[in-house]
């Protein structure tokens, strides 16, 4: 079996006296898309934001590619090699498409601190090729900030993969979309894992999405691991039933934060 | 977004050819004009007296006649407080304007930021009222004089009239936290130390321009028990530190002398609540009764329909020296003016007045009495004028203050 | 023991005006994200105001009383004429385009009460029945002191219960947590900002009036107080009154308790204050980190372009004009005096120094309140060198940008682990520490008599000489300055203004980029700094006080944020106002009045012309892509 790229242990966390997560400890192999789900105020984004670094954990570890990181700063994650999807697209309003995938490459060759060469003229080619890979070749030139969501949402995983990443984090990468949308985007993640064997870990309210694409899904509530394994083990556990209040209830409306 | 374009290099042409605009000078043959800045906005109850005494003097110049078979034109303009604005109009009233030569000025780094610029530009700046000592010692150069006498001059009147008060040995001093304030401070212990090596100074608070917190300030010096007090405040400072110190009762039993604190710029504001039985230097208008005086005095109400202040009868003799030094230069070329500067007398309404060759200074001196309640204000009392002449340093000294 | 216990009741009643006005300015902040400098104006409103009214209603144990709350109310009143007739109008242009605003607010308010009140002092009326002195364990206390110990705990209290119990009070509570919230209950937000107006004025002039018996009404009031209120409201936490209160009694005490032990440390005790705290707690004693996208969502803005055939143009041309404007003055120096190239100068001067603020405050979206400290830096560096090592201009000239960057080196690492209205705050803190210590370090700097002598070169030192220098260096600065923000490190500055979640998500240190950026934008500042003080030829420390920082910010603003231009033309624009004003004795209200007029016209700044109405009827293609 390949080793894990992430292995998280134990991890916890609590904002006064609530404990948002609590000994919560799965891992991600290259290649796999793992799912997390739960209910509003499970601890998925509390989660989500420790592994990223915008959160110092409690205690517990975080293991990228055996090497822990917790505690880290976002920026010093990210070059080990971990992209990011926010629930709410995060991109750069003030440039084009094309510069927003350029900004990720630049600072990937560590060139960020360059003075003089024009920064249109750094990495186009290679903006270009990803901004096709996610089928937004098209629109290299339009604002950023005159995008529909959706075109959005597609520009932010093409950012994501900029530096080659060995993880993928999306937080909610469908939230606030139409669904035909939701399944193209989802289908193209699905081809670039396996093109890329990067271990993906998402988290979705949207139950179809979720059945359909993940390998995995683990369940969180009140901050704890639940249950965890396959789609089909975990839609028969009675637990999970029982949150989701009978059945496989589909939540369609997303976008609501999942706070601590 | 042409427009924009078109807009920006609108606006440079339009500064451009504003300043073509502005540059079209304007000089008649018949006229000498007088460069006047001075800081108009930031202190007006200051300055605006100024160029009033200083207006009156070119109006009875021009009546009687002129200079040289010309009128003086008085060009004012305000330096915002700022010494590099001071600088910039001093460019363009010599450029464009075409002046002789620039006079004014109130604040002493904006004297000094002229001065550093007459230097430069060869050019003869007669500063009217900054005190700074250094403008004609240890920064002072050929081009510029000045007319009111310095700090240096009038603490050393009043620690000469303060050595003669016995009683007085523990001395505390407040002045405004800046180059003026410690001036005074400094050259007032040094001359009350030489006449008075018994007497001791036992501390020093140091307010913020215009910022004082004076329930703190009289907290501090009554902490300091002194048996007199030297203040160099001024303006709402003084106001402030005078309703405060008396409430609080520091001023009781102890000598204060205050400097300049019975100039009417100063004491009338504090209408009355002004302080009785201070010694101070100031401007006793009402009581001067030298007939040169009292005819200064009955133009300027005339004129104006106000009484002077200090900075009246400063711009009136400004205007009194520089048609004097014109009469004795004969002409307006800066060499002749800056050498018949030097050494030049004239009379003014307060007395005989002569600019010293060693320093540039003139010997203009200061009123010094005892501050008093009349009519519900404030006035002097038991005052004397006291030539600034004595209070000056000799020849041989003054050459060693004064370094090039 | 008696001396302690006055002196701490001193300390307690000299902080009573200072809470007033700070929390009126705290209130105003909270609710609509204005940081109104007109408040040190309002201040002085209030104190000049209280002076006629009591006169008018006669100062009689009521009458005085009454004549201080209709001050108050007065102060209140204008305070809302500047929000209807004002304000209003432009909360949806870019953040901290209503400073200017408000600028222009304190301009014409100088020039109107000198217009009123005349030019003399006048000294306040006292309270009637609290003239005397109690006398406390020996110690004298004037008896009006305790009637201001008083007021601050009132006042405390009357905001409280407003804030509180009422549902007036619970709106502007929730508009300070969150605005959006507010306009999203269907509250008329209008009403409310009015009211917040009204309010937060009133306690400015109700400052103002209730210090008269301790003081009196003048016409530096108001830039002598707005400083002193920023620092209680920063050191306490913008927007929280609780916090104002706490830091006014601080200070207060600080100041009167410090004046006592350190005479001369009158002038940077608060700003030490302000930057020890900021440091320790970045928002304040009792404030609450700030939201993100908590104000107004502004307009994106558009792409960075290389400049087109038409930018290209003009910039050949204004060069051209630049560079052949000597050649005039020698050929009809009738019609080109040399006055002409003296405003040149000074205009390229303001220009390069408005270029760097803009560097970190346009792209860098970090807003300085303090950059004087940069310019007057640098200038000081080069002075010095002249001073103590009678260094030639060749050497001392570098000196300026190399001190200045290295003052940004220092100030920058604590400004930049701050963001938003707070890290401009500790930029002020720290310019005005700087101020300090030149002002008052008397035997190195010469304190306020400054360092004379600094003149060019002889090679230099002819008017066209220094002219060409100066266009060059302005020149090659706004070029390399353009040159780094087509740069990648430029881009990486944008992006952590437009994103800093996503810059951190792609592996951009941005506080690092930042601290840099400000370092880059020190040394220019201090370049501008070099060619003023040589082409004045002596420098003080007006060069870098408050107001110098404040003139860069103006023509940042007025110019427009959002574009590369934007400080050109505003610098120009500014500099060029002042001088054709200057001359006038009323300067002071045609500039504020011009500055309220253009702002009213244009919302986006001098650049954003273009975009108006009036632009686009000259044939105007929009600038960007329309959001769908």
């Amino acid at each position: 079996m390949t080793p894990a790229v992430l292995e998280v242990v134990d991890l916890s966390k609590a904002f006064g006296g609530v404990r948002a997560v609590q000994n919560v400890s799965f891992s991600v192999r290259p290649g796999e898309l793992l799912a997390m789900i739960g209910p509003n105020g499970a601890g998925k984004t509390t989660c989500f934001n420790m592994l990223m670094g915008q959160i110092r954990p409690d205690a517990g570890a975080v293991r990228l590619k055996g090497r822990d990181i917790a505690g880290l700063p976002p920026h010093r994650i990210w070059r080990l090699g971990v992209g990011r999807t926010f629930q709410i697209t995060a991109t750069f309003s003030s440039m084009t498409v094309r510069e927003n995938v350029q900004m990720a490459l630049i600072s990937h060759r560590h060139a960020s601190r360059k003075l003089w060469r024009p920064a249109a003229e750094t990495d186009s080619g290679q903006a270009d090729a990803l901004l096709d890979r996610v089928g937004m070749a098209e629109q290299g030139d339009r604002a950023c900030s005159v995008l529909a969501y959706g075109d959005l949402k597609r520009v932010e995983l093409a950012i994501a993969l900029a530096n080659d990443p060995d993880l993928l984090l999306m937080d909610e990468p469908t939230a606030g979309m139409a669904p035909r949308e939701r399944i193209e985007l989802m289908r193209l993640a699905d081809e670039i894992v396996v093109e890329r064997n990067i271990g993906v870990l998402f988290t979705e309210h949207d139950m179809d999405v979720v059945f359909a694409h993940a390998h995995r899904i683990m369940v969180l509530n009140r901050g704890e691991l639940i249950a965890e394994g396959a789609p089909e083990a975990v839609r028969a556990n009675e637990q999970v039933r029982e949150i989701y209040l009978g059945s496989s209830v589909k939540t369609g409306e997303t976008g609501e934060a999942d706070a601590p | 977004m042409k427009v924009k374009y078109v807009l920006t290099a609108g606006v440079a042409l339009g500064v451009l050819s504003g300043a073509l605009a502005s540059s079209a000078p304007a000089l008649a043959a018949d006229e000498i004009k007088i460069g006047d800045i001075n800081s108009y906005t930031r202190l007006p109850a200051h300055t605006i007296p100024y160029r009033r005494g200083a207006t009156l003097a070119v109006e009875e110049i021009n009546k009687a006649g002129g200079v040289l078979g010309k009128k003086l034109v008085l060009v004012s303009r305000d330096d915002q407080g700022k010494p590099g604005e001071a600088v910039k109009v001093a460019e363009q009233l010599r450029s464009r304007d075409k002046v002789a030569l620039i006079s004014g000025s109130l604040f002493s780094h904006i004297g000094l930021a002229l001065a550093s610029w007459a230097k430069q530009r060869k050019a003869l700046y007669l500063a009217a009222e900054p005190l700074a000592d250094a403008l004609v010692w240890a920064k002072g150069n050929n081009y510029t004089f000045r007319l009111r006498p310095s700090t240096y001059m009038q603490a050393a009147m009043l620690a000469a009239e303060a050595a003669k008060r016995k009683g007085a040995k523990r001395w505390a001093t407040i002045a405004p936290n800046y180059a003026y304030g410690k001036d005074a401070v400094a050259a007032f212990q040094k001359v009350l130390k030489k006449l008075r090596p018994d007497v001791t100074f036992v501390g020093s608070q140091w307010p913020g321009l215009f910022k004082i917190d004076a329930g703190a300030e009289v907290q501090a010096l009554a902490a300091l028990k002194p048996d007199a007090i030297y203040n160099v405040t001024f303006g709402s400072d003084l106001a402030k530190f005078v309703r405060e110190g008396r409430t609080r009762g520091l001023f009781k039993g102890k000598l204060i002398v205050g400097l300049l604190t019975g100039e009417p710029e100063y004491i009338d504001p504090l209408k009355g609540e002004a302080p009785v039985g201070w010694l101070v230097t100031g401007y006793p208008w009402q009581d001067i009764d030298t007939p040169e005086h009292k005819k200064f005095l009955v133009a300027y109400q005339a004129r104006w329909n106000d009484y002077p202040r200090i900075g009246s009868i400063v711009g009136y003799n400004t205007m009194l020296a520089i048609q004097a030094m014109l009469k004795k230069a004969g002409s307006t070329d800066t060499d002749k003016m800056v050498a018949a500067m030097k050494g030049l007398s004239f009379d003014a309404p307060t007395g005989p007045i002569t600019f010293r060759a060693v320093d540039h200074q003139s010997t203009m001196g200061a009123y010094v009495g005892w501050t008093v309640l009349k009519d519900g204000k404030g006035t002097m009392e038991r005052w004397q004028y006291l030539d600034g002449a004595k209070y000056l340093p000799s020849v041989e000294e003054t050459r060693k203050l004064r370094k090039q | 023991m008696g001396e302690f216990v006055v002196t701490l009741l001193t300390g307690l009643s000299s902080a009573a005006a200072l809470f007033l006005v700070a929390s009126g300015l705290s209130i105003i902040f909270g609710v609509t994200r204005i940081v109104n400098f007109a408040h040190g104006s309002f201040y002085m409103l209030g104190a000049y105001i209280g002076v006629s009214a009591v006169h008018a209603v006669g100062g009689g144990a009521i009458g005085f009383w009454i004549a201080i709350l209709i001050a108050a109310a007065a102060v209140g009143l204008i305070g809302v004429a500047m929000e209807v007739l004002l304000l209003r109008r432009i909360y949806r242009a870019p953040e901290l385009f209503q400073l200017i605003a408000t600028f222009g607010v304190i301009l014409v308010i100088q020039d109107i009460t000198l217009w009123i009140w005349g030019s003399e002092d006048l000294v306040g009326p006292r309270a009637p029945g609290f003239t005397g002195a109690v006398t406390i364990l020996g110690q004298r206390l004037p008896e009006y002191d305790l009637v201001l110990i008083a007021v601050s705990p009132l006042v405390l209290a009357g905001l409280w219960l407003l804030f509180n119990r009422t549902r007036w009070g619970t709106l502007v509570r929730a508009a300070t947590l969150d605005r959006q919230m507010v306009s999203a209950l269907g509250v008329n937000q209008r009403w409310l900002f009015t009211g917040v107006l009204f309010l937060g004025s009133a306690l400015a002039g109700l400052g103002g009036a209730i210090q008269l018996p301790k003081g009196g009404a003048d016409l530096l009031m108001d830039f002598n107080i707005i400083a002193a209120a920023f620092v209680v409201v920063v050191v306490g936490g913008m927007g929280s009154i609780g916090g104002a209160f706490l830091a006014a009694m601080l200070i207060g005490l600080l100041q009167t308790f410090g004046i006592q032990i350190f005479p001369n440390s009158t002038l940077i005790l608060m700003f030490l204050v302000m930057a020890v705290v900021l440091i320790f707690r970045p928002w304040g004693l009792l404030g609450q980190p700030e939201i993100p996208g908590h104000g107004v969502v502004e307009a994106p803005e558009a792409p960075l372009r290389p400049a087109d055939r038409g930018l290209r143009i003009v910039g050949a041309a204004v060069l051209a004009v630049l560079l052949l404007l000597p050649v005039a003055h020698l050929i009809v120096p009738s019609l080109v005096g040399d006055f002409s190239l003296v405003l040149v100068i000074e205009i390229m001067i303001f220009v390069l120094f408005a270029a760097a603020l803009h560097f970190i405050m346009g792209p860098g979206g970090m807003v300085s309140f303090g950059h004087a400290a940069f310019f007057g830096g640098g200038a000081y560096a080069a002075a010095l060198l002249v001073k103590f090592a009678e260094a030639p201009m060749e050497i001392a000239f570098w000196a300026a940008p190399a001190g200045a960057a290295l003052l940004a080196i220092l100030f920058g690492w604590f400004c930049v682990r701050l963001t938003g209205v707070y890290f401009a705050m500790l930029t002020l803190a720290f310019a005005q520490i700087a101020w300090s210590i030149v002002f008052q370090w008397g035997e190195v700097t010469g304190g306020d008599d400054g360092i004379l002598g600094t003149w060019p070169s002889d090679w230099a030192s002819s008017r066209i000489a220094y002219y060409y220098m100066t266009v060059g260096f302005v020149v090659a600065g706004l070029l390399a300055l353009r040159r780094i923000l087509f740069a990648p490190f430029g881009y990486t500055l944008r992006a952590g203004r437009d994103s800093p979640l996503r810059a951190a998500a792609i592996g951009i240190d941005l506080k690092r980029h930042q601290w840099v950026a400000f370092t880059i934008s020190g040394a220019f500042a201090g370049l501008a700094g070099a060619l003023f003080v040589y082409s004045k030829g002596s420098v003080f420390p007006t060069a870098m006080e408050i107001a110098r920082s404040f003139d860069a910010l103006l023509m940042v603003l007025l110019g427009g944020v959002h574009s590369l231009t934007g400080p050109i033309v505003g610098a120009t624009a500014l500099t060029w106002l002042n001088d054709l004003f200057s001359e006038l004795s009323y300067w002071r209200f045609l500039l504020g009045a011009t500055i309220i007029g253009l702002v009213l016209l244009l919302p986006n700044g001098l650049v954003g012309l273009g975009e108006t109405g009036f632009g686009r009827r000259l044939g105007a293609a929009p600038d960007r892509e329309v959001p769908a």
